[in-house]
């Protein structure tokens, strides 16, 4: 075996590990995830249009978008889908004040914060990060959520950014160049995303 | 065979580097027969034994490291580098001698190389096997050692090229490749020959597998010169830069006692001044147990003895010069610092230093002592003591009194930093002992070339090389 | 070393009883892992399963917990090449009705107060999804004006600790509540025929209206009982000294801001006390080096903090100091007589102080001891109504207790009573007399008389062992209440979450006493409904109450006072023909500055602060001056045997310079018994030889030195400066010569010598000042921090070893000579240098500098080479050798700050300018399109210090604060002479020294 064959072997083994590495049996993107209850945000934010804050009440003023309390379901399902058994869970959590254990789909490590607040004040919409939860029944994760994907738009973010009144649309589109755009609303928003270590990991 | 002249034979009178006597058969048998032969002996078995037992305490240490984290271990802050850094530097120094005799010498044309470059490019891979553990185990988190590698990872991040660290990891590892690869290029021809002379099948087989298919064609020879050459001619620098890099993990540093310019010549220097030291500490047993006084004659000896003396005198320059720049750089931090050392709370590991490293040797002015094997095993061990001290001396007494006297402190080694340094002389002796059980520890084709017989050959060939 | 378990070998056994012994012996950070040694032993799982069958297959046994780490190591090194691994799924639990004004991941603020011995201080406490988690000063509060001491910040993890007492508990059995109620009825019910004749209450120090409105009502409900008040950290001299001077009681309180004078006989008002905040602060003012500079005399028995800051430091026997403020008094002609042959050493003070103090009538303050002699407390008195700073700078007023009494004469009567066999009942509520009462009081074997005792504490303590029934005490985080601060100020206490173990208040107990079981709430909002029945509109006032945390003009109104006719003779007939009764050796007991009087010998943060002066941890030692050891032959950690009236104490010994010559200093507080698993057995006690009536200062102790040592854990052990500039200090004559006389000591290279560019630093650039003028050390910071930033305990051991953990080191250094030294502190966080060594050598970027100029440290990408800590002049940086943090302690976790990263084992960590809040800060303001404000963002360490002396901010914006103390002449960088460029400075430290003295 010639040592150009070693190097071969290697540099294939070395590939291969980058594909897994980036897979999503790493990553976990695009897995749907099972909940306790088959919440559909394909029906509640795609067909019904039920605006992300009506659920997510804390994503502009905190770092956490906010998981609705079982009262929020409520005030609908208290009209509608009474005796739905899918939705037993939901009254059972409201009945005996035990929360739904519903089960975390993006799940960043415990030394990275990450505020919501700020990314929707500059213009980066949920679909950006989220993707089209208006198409999916069950929610998975769009994204590699890998730290090479956050820098990818915290070092150029103008690939991303949108007007602040389409930060909540799903599947805006960009009415020309993105990039133009993009530059252009950089410079309205005064956005000038952070590449320090300390603004994620404390 | 004969056993040492009582009386040491006149060297001034060229002598030869091989016994008179010798014929191609002669050399091949006499070496050839340690491997292929005399099978296990009692005295390698005992020491294999014990080398393999410490192997295992090493295992033990290692285990016990990861599970429980290095705090098991000496060190503190201030002192946060104690016994981890000091064997590091320690091996990586044995590990000069090698290449230095193999390669620089080859280049030099200094035929007394022939019959110890091969065990001590041998005892350099190992040396430097050694060495390999301690960077990796004294990281906090060793199973994240390879973030120091620059590949394409998903944190979208370099490792940081400003940090001596980083540099390390490139001079070492190229120093272990490239280091192998000549060893083990000299090693093909006298693989092919044991090929051809091992009565056992499985020997054949895998001497024939190492072989590569080795001939003895004319053809074959004249590559294998140039690749050896070459090989010589790439090793070269490393012997100067993975010590002046490692050096640079202090020099680069504001510790005072780190921070000085003198320390790549004076590191290489000791580098090799230890590397001769162990050389010799290996060869002088060697030679009595396995008789090879015909191939690593007195005059090999009082080589290595006078290189040892000569690159002892340099490492003595650069504790002078430490002391002077001390001085003459006027900052009190560097002044304390020296006086420290000499009058410190380590002051007596110092003054032991000094008595190792620069005074002990001094009797290798006089060529009684050079050619008296006693001694030179002595003056060996107590300079590879030596060498050991001074980087004690450097990493842990600079450290333990920095800049704010708060946050001084004391540093000693606790039985697992103990059991690691002696783990690591285990692999070390283990993997010696295998290399003279199953290798040639002297290049028989090579030694051939210095039967007189061959004469003629050698000036053929060595114009052939060109 | 674990011994791996084999399974085949027959597991000895093992029961409960062994694992409690195990635990309870286990102590210190050794008791943060001992329960994983313990599960390391053979039969631990199979004891467990019995105890617990559900739990059973739940516990790893640390022998696999071990391997788990092993494979842990593997499997990061093989999966871990992406750089984030597979995380286990976990669940978001969301509220079923979500509460108001409760923002998921946004911490809220409430007011309330931290009683000590009865004081409260106003705080703020940071609550975080309904878990208090750092606690802050409440700047609208006289008594903190927004600092805090060491205590109140500690006070979380009291909240959190896992030994308190979790269950009633009667006989060893477990019962309830209702068990306690009926059986105290019961015990009741036999006293009313007698009204009440064997009836006792023991409580500390009371201020609590509401609560002294239950005791009148017991007391009225059964007029013959006895209400007793033991507090061992109670001010009897300050008391018997008022009485012996003016003839009434009072207490007195001092303004520091009008004070050019000041004179401390033998008073560490600085460094403790219930004043201690308030007074630092008003001190502090006065200590900008300029024309209004105040000036302070110590004449002390063993350096404190405020020696250590005074202007004039003398080194006198605590005996002496009556003496001595007798002679000062005779030299003004405030007694009618001096006394005979004051030593020379004294006199040429005394002369110059007294023309200070006359020169500054009004504007001077003279300040006894809280331990001293009555004697010492009311020439005070005398000397500060004949300067005329009372009403001034002194203001006496009512005494702020309920019911003002002698501690020690209350206990003694008590002890009497019981050992009469007069007590039959006797509830002892949140108090722990077993352990803090004198040796010759004998009070656990005097206890044992007492028909039915009853015990309220946070701790199952000694008192509670020797008690038929134990009350776990709700914490003051956990119950509502109300106190008066230390001039009077009433807060209302509110909990900031339930109970962790359903504890009971004082209130709570009190009102079953009363026979009308109530909730805490209730009876604090009955008591003040009904005292503010006339004003009307109640719950508006509660509610903006509860919110301010004070209730506005309750302080304590000024009274007029004068001296008694022949106040002085009872201490001319002290002193009367001897100079001073100082023959021989002297023992001085001395409060504790970490566990005060052992009510906190169970908190590993205080246990782990270094003691400002002797930067000792985790243990108490006889403290001695360098001549006394000399004469003795002793050396540091040389175990002594004291002798005092026939009781023996073994005690190691610990040379402080300065320290009085034949006296010896011993804190309090140590050597408890069931403290619980920190502090039990941490130092040796003093109560052991301590006696009521040489309650503070013993004559005629006797030292026995013995063969053997005792290691005792430092975490500073070189004291000299080695002629190195590093705090740096002038007269404030040669400041006023040369404002930046600091500046002029080091030569600092030109900002262009560094290889590297420059960085730009486009929006803020954070920066701090610290001035070491009126910085005294007292560890506020260090405590904070160490609540902040989830900074682990790491224990004795560890702390000997020199792996201390906490972010911020104040330096301390003796100069000039070790009689009297020069004491400076130097607090020292990361510099976080421009030109930073530890940036550079970090071989995978784990610590890099930011655009605003912070030394960034990212615990998840350092693989723990400890090249940084290396290369890093200030050793500033803290390793985590182990895993420090406690991962299994449910408990702890709750303490823990959301916003910074738990570290683990094997990585660095440091100070980074509290960079969560600086995130938070600049969130905040970039998402309202504007820069952080001056201010917005403050550190954990400046935010307590009660000196103020911490600044931080941002050097961008010229109106900062800091950027203003950074422009102060005084100003200089530690080590400048590096190149490092040090983001942290210092304000060098002036003293105004007495041109007199000075020579």
């Amino acid at each position: 075996m010639s040592i150009f064959g070693a190097l071969f072997v290697v540099g294939v083994a070395g590939y291969g590990l980058n594909l897994i590495n980036r897979s999503s049996y790493v990553t976990q993107a695009n897995v749907a995830i099972e909940q306790p209850v088959p919440f559909s945000h394909r029906h509640h934010a795609g067909e019904l249009g039920i605006d992300c804050r009506y659920c997510h009440t804390s994503v502009e003023i905190g770092a956490n978008a906010g998981v609705p309390p079982t009262q929020t379901c409520m005030n609908c399902h208290r009209q509608i889908w009474l005796d739905s058994p899918t939705l037993e869970p939901v009254r059972a959590s409201y009945r005996t004040d035990v929360s739904i254990p519903w089960v975390k789909v993006h799940d960043l490590p415990d030394f990275v914060y990450f505020n919501h607040s700020i990314h929707v004040a500059k213009g980066v919409g949920c679909e950006t990060c989220h993707g089209r939860v208006d198409h999916m029944n069950l929610t998975w994760q769009q994204n590699s959520l890998q730290m090479e994907w956050c820098f990818d738009c915290h070092r150029n973010p103008e690939r991303y950014v949108r007007p602040k009144s389409e930060v909540f649309t799903m599947g805006w589109q960009p009415a020309g160049d993105q990039l133009e755009i993009g530059r252009e609303l950089v410079k309205a928003n005064d956005v000038h995303p952070k590449t320090d270590c300390d603004t994620c990991h404390r | 065979m004969s056993p040492p002249p009582t009386s040491p034979p006149d060297v001034t009178v060229r002598q030869p580097f091989i016994e008179p006597g010798h014929t191609f058969e002669s050399v091949t048998d006499k070496i050839g027969a340690i491997v292929l032969d005399q099978g296990v002996r009692r005295g390698w078995l005992i020491g294999f034994t014990i080398s393999f037992a410490l192997l295992m305490l090493l295992l033990f240490a290692l285990t016990n490291l990861v599970a429980q984290g290095i705090g098991i271990w000496g060190i503190n802050v201030p002192v946060a580098w104690g016994f981890d850094i000091v064997n590091f530097v320690w091996w990586i120094g044995i590990g000069h001698a090698g290449t230095l005799i193999s390669a620089i010498l080859l280049l030099l044309r200094q035929q007394w190389r022939t019959s110890i470059n091969r065990f001590a490019e041998a005892m350099t891979l190992f040396a430097v096997a050694c060495a390999g553990i301690y960077p990796i185990a004294h990281l906090g988190r060793p199973w994240l050692a390879y973030w120091l590698f620059p590949y394409p990872n998903t944190m979208g991040m370099w490792p940081n090229f400003r940090s001596p660290l980083v540099w390390d990891v490139f001079a070492v590892s190229t120093y272990a490749t490239v280091s192998f690869m000549f060893w083990f290029v000299g090693l093909i021809p006298d693989l092919a020959t044991l090929r051809d002379r091992s009565e056992s099948r499985v020997g054949r087989f895998i001497y024939g597998m190492l072989a590569m298919g080795w001939r003895g064609s004319a053809l074959h020879w004249h590559r294998y010169e140039t690749a050896y050459l070459l090989l010589a001619g790439l090793s070269t620098p490393l012997v100067v830069s993975v010590h002046t890099i490692v050096s640079f993990d202090f020099a680069v540093s504001v510790v005072p006692g780190w921070h000085a310019t003198i320390f790549p010549p004076y590191f290489v220097a000791g580098a090799i001044y230890a590397g001769f030291a162990m050389v010799l500490t290996l060869a002088i047993p060697l030679r009595r147990y396995y008789g090879l006084q015909d191939f690593i004659t007195l005059r090999h000896l009082d080589n290595m003895a006078r290189v040892m003396l000569a690159t002892g005198l340099v490492v003595a320059y650069g504790y002078m010069m430490e002391t002077f720049v001390a001085w003459y750089s006027a900052s009190n931090y560097e002044a304390f610092m020296v006086t420290n050392r000499f009058f410190g709370p380590y002051n007596k590991l110092y003054w032991a230093l000094i008595f190792c490293n620069v005074i002990a040797p001094q009797v290798l002015w006089f060529k009684k002592l050079r050619l008296h094997q006693g001694w030179l095993f002595l003056t060996s061990i107590i300079v590879s003591i030596g060498m050991w001290l001074e980087r004690y001396i450097i990493i842990v007494v600079s450290l333990h009194r920095d800049f704010l006297p708060s946050s001084w402190g004391m540093y000693a080694g606790t039985r697992w930093d103990w059991a690691t340094f002696v783990g690591t002389m285990g692999l070390f002796m283990s993997l010696l002992f295998l290399f003279i059980r199953f290798l040639p520890m002297i290049s028989i084709f090579e030694m051939r070339t210095m039967v007189p017989d061959a004469k003629v050959d050698e000036d053929a060939h060595a114009g052939g090389a060109h | 070393m674990s011994d791996p378990t084999n399974p085949t070998t027959p597991t000895p056994a093992l029961d409960l009883e062994q694992v409690r012994t195990e635990l309870a012996s286990a102590r210190g950070r050794h008791y943060w892992r001992s329960l994983d040694e313990l599960a390391n032993r053979p039969g631990f799982d199979a004891l467990m399963a019995r105890e617990f069958p559900r739990q059973a297959p739940g516990l790893l046994d640390a022998v696999d917990r071990r391997q788990f780490m092993q494979l842990m190591g593997a499997s990061l090194a093989l999966a871990g090449l992406s750089a984030c691994t597979r995380q286990p799924a976990e669940t978001i639990m969301p509220y079923v009705k979500a509460p108001e004004d409760i923002i998921p991941g946004r911490p809220l603020y409430f007011a309330t107060a931290m009683p000590i011995g009865g004081i409260g201080t106003g705080l703020l406490v940071e609550s975080h999804m309904g878990r208090p988690t750092k606690i802050e000063g409440n700047p609208d509060h006289p008594s903190s004006l927004g600092a805090t001491d060491a205590f109140a910040q500690a006070s979380v993890l009291g909240l959190y600790d896992p030994d308190r007492s979790q269950v009633i508990s009667s006989a060893g059995e477990i019962r309830p509540w209702s068990a306690f109620t009926a059986a105290l009825d019961q015990a009741l019910a036999a006293q009313t025929a007698s009204g009440g004749a064997g009836l006792r209450i023991l409580t500390d120090n009371i201020t609590s209206p509401t609560l002294a409105g239950q005791i009148a009502a017991l007391l009225t409900k059964y007029p013959n009982s006895h209400w007793h008040q033991w507090d061992p950290i109670a001010r009897d001299s300050a008391r018997l000294g008022a009485r012996m001077a003016l003839g009434v009681d009072a207490d007195v309180r001092y303004r520091f801001v009008d004070a050019d004078v000041v004179v401390a006989l033998d008073a560490d008002f600085l460094g403790s006390g219930p004043a201690q905040v308030r007074n630092l602060r008003d001190f502090s003012v006065r200590r900008k080096p300029g024309g209004s500079m105040n000036r302070l005399y110590a004449v002390e028995s063993s350096p404190t903090v405020t020696g250590a800051r005074a202007d004039h430091r003398m080194a006198v026997k605590a005996s002496a100091v009556e003496f001595f403020a007798w002679a000062l008094a005779g030299q003004l002609g405030v007694a009618p007589q001096k006394p005979k042959n004051v030593p020379p050493e004294y006199a040429k003070w005394i002369a110059a102080l007294a023309k200070d103090l006359m020169a500054h009538r009004g504007r001077s303050i003279v300040v006894p001891g809280d331990h001293q002699s009555p004697g010492v407390h009311a020439l005070a008195h005398a000397l500060n109504i004949a300067l005329g700073n009372v009403g001034k700078t002194v203001i006496c007023t009512e005494p702020v207790a309920a019911q003002p009494v002698y501690s020690m004469a209350s206990l003694k009567e008590l002890v009497a009573a019981m050992a009469a066999g007069q007590v039959d009942v006797l509830l002892m509520l949140g108090t722990n007399p077993v352990a803090t009462a004198p040796a010759d009081l004998d009070f656990a074997a005097r206890l044992e008389k007492v028909g039915f005792r009853a015990h309220l504490g946070l701790y199952d303590d000694e008192t509670a062992q020797l008690c038929h029934w134990h009350i776990p005490e709700a914490h003051y985080l956990e119950s509502w209440g109300d106190v008066r601060s230390e001039e009077g100020t009433i807060s209302i206490i509110q909990p900031l979450i339930a109970p962790l173990y359903d504890g009971k208040s004082v209130l709570e107990v009190m009102a079953a006493a009363n026979g009308r079981p109530q909730s805490g709430y209730d009876l604090v909002r009955a008591f003040w409904g009904d005292k503010r029945k006339a004003a009307g509109d109640f719950d508006r006032w509660w509610r903006t109450t509860l919110h301010d945390g004070l209730i506005p003009d309750t302080a304590l109104a000024p009274k007029a006072i004068g001296v008694r006719s022949n106040w002085i003779d009872t201490i001319i007939q002290n002193h009367d023909g001897k100079q001073d009764d100082t023959e021989g050796l002297e023992l001085v007991y001395r409060l504790d500055s970490g566990v005060l009087d052992g009510r906190f010998a169970n908190n590993g943060w205080l246990q782990e602060a270094p003691r400002p002066i002797t930067k000792l941890t985790w243990d108490n030692a006889a403290l001695i001056s360098p001549a006394t050891a000399r004469r003795l032959k002793l050396q540091n950690e040389d175990v002594v045997e004291l002798t005092h009236r026939g009781r023996k104490l073994e005690v190691p010994v610990w040379i402080v310079p300065g320290n009085a010559d034949d006296s010896i200093t011993l804190a309090l507080g140590y050597g408890r018994k069931r403290a619980g698993r920190v502090g039990d057995g941490v130092g040796v006690d003093a109560n052991l030889i301590r006696t009521s009536d040489a309650a503070w200062i013993a004559a005629g102790v006797t030292l026995a030195k013995t063969p053997r040592t005792y290691p005792l854990a430092t975490t500073q052990e070189h004291h000299s400066m080695e002629g190195r500039h590093l705090v740096r200090e002038a007269t404030l004559a040669e400041y006023t010569h040369e404002p930046a006389f600091a500046r002029e000591l080091v030569e600092e290279p030109a900002k262009d010598m560094t290889m590297y560019p420059p960085h730009p630093y486009e929006g803020a650039a954070w920066g701090m000042t610290i001035d070491l003028a009126s910085c005294v050390g007292c560890n506020a910071c260090v405590i904070a921090c160490n609540a902040e930033n989830n900074i682990p305990v790491v224990g004795k051991e560890q702390v000997a070893a020199g792996r201390e953990m906490q972010w911020i080191r104040i330096d301390r250094y003796f100069e000039g000579e070790e009689t009297n030294p020069t004491i400076v502190h130097q607090p020292v966080p990361c510099m976080q240098c421009e030109n930073a060594p530890c940036e550079v050598v970090c071989p995978v970027n784990a610590t890099v500098h930011s655009s605003e100029g912070l030394n960034d440290m990212v615990y998840n990408r350092c693989v723990g080479t400890k090249y940084c800590s290396n290369n890093c002049p200030y050793k500033v940086r803290r390793f985590n050798f182990f895993k420090y943090q406690d991962w299994t302690t449910e408990s702890l976790k709750l303490a823990r700050n959301p916003d910074v990263t738990v570290r683990s084992y094997g990585v660095m960590e440091k100070c980074t300018y509290c960079v969560q809040r600086i995130s938070q800060a600049r969130i905040v303001s970039r998402r309202e399109d504007r820069d952080v404000r001056d201010g917005e963002v403050v550190t954990a360490c400046a935010q307590a210090c009660p000196a103020g002396s911490i600044v931080f901010g941002d050097l961008n914006d010229p109106e900062s604060r800091v950027a203003k103390t950074k422009a102060d002449a005084r100003n200089y960088s530690l080590l400048g002479d590096l190149n490092t460029r040090p983001r942290t400075t210092y304000l060098a430290s002036v003293r105004n020294p007495n041109p007199e003295l000075e020579s």
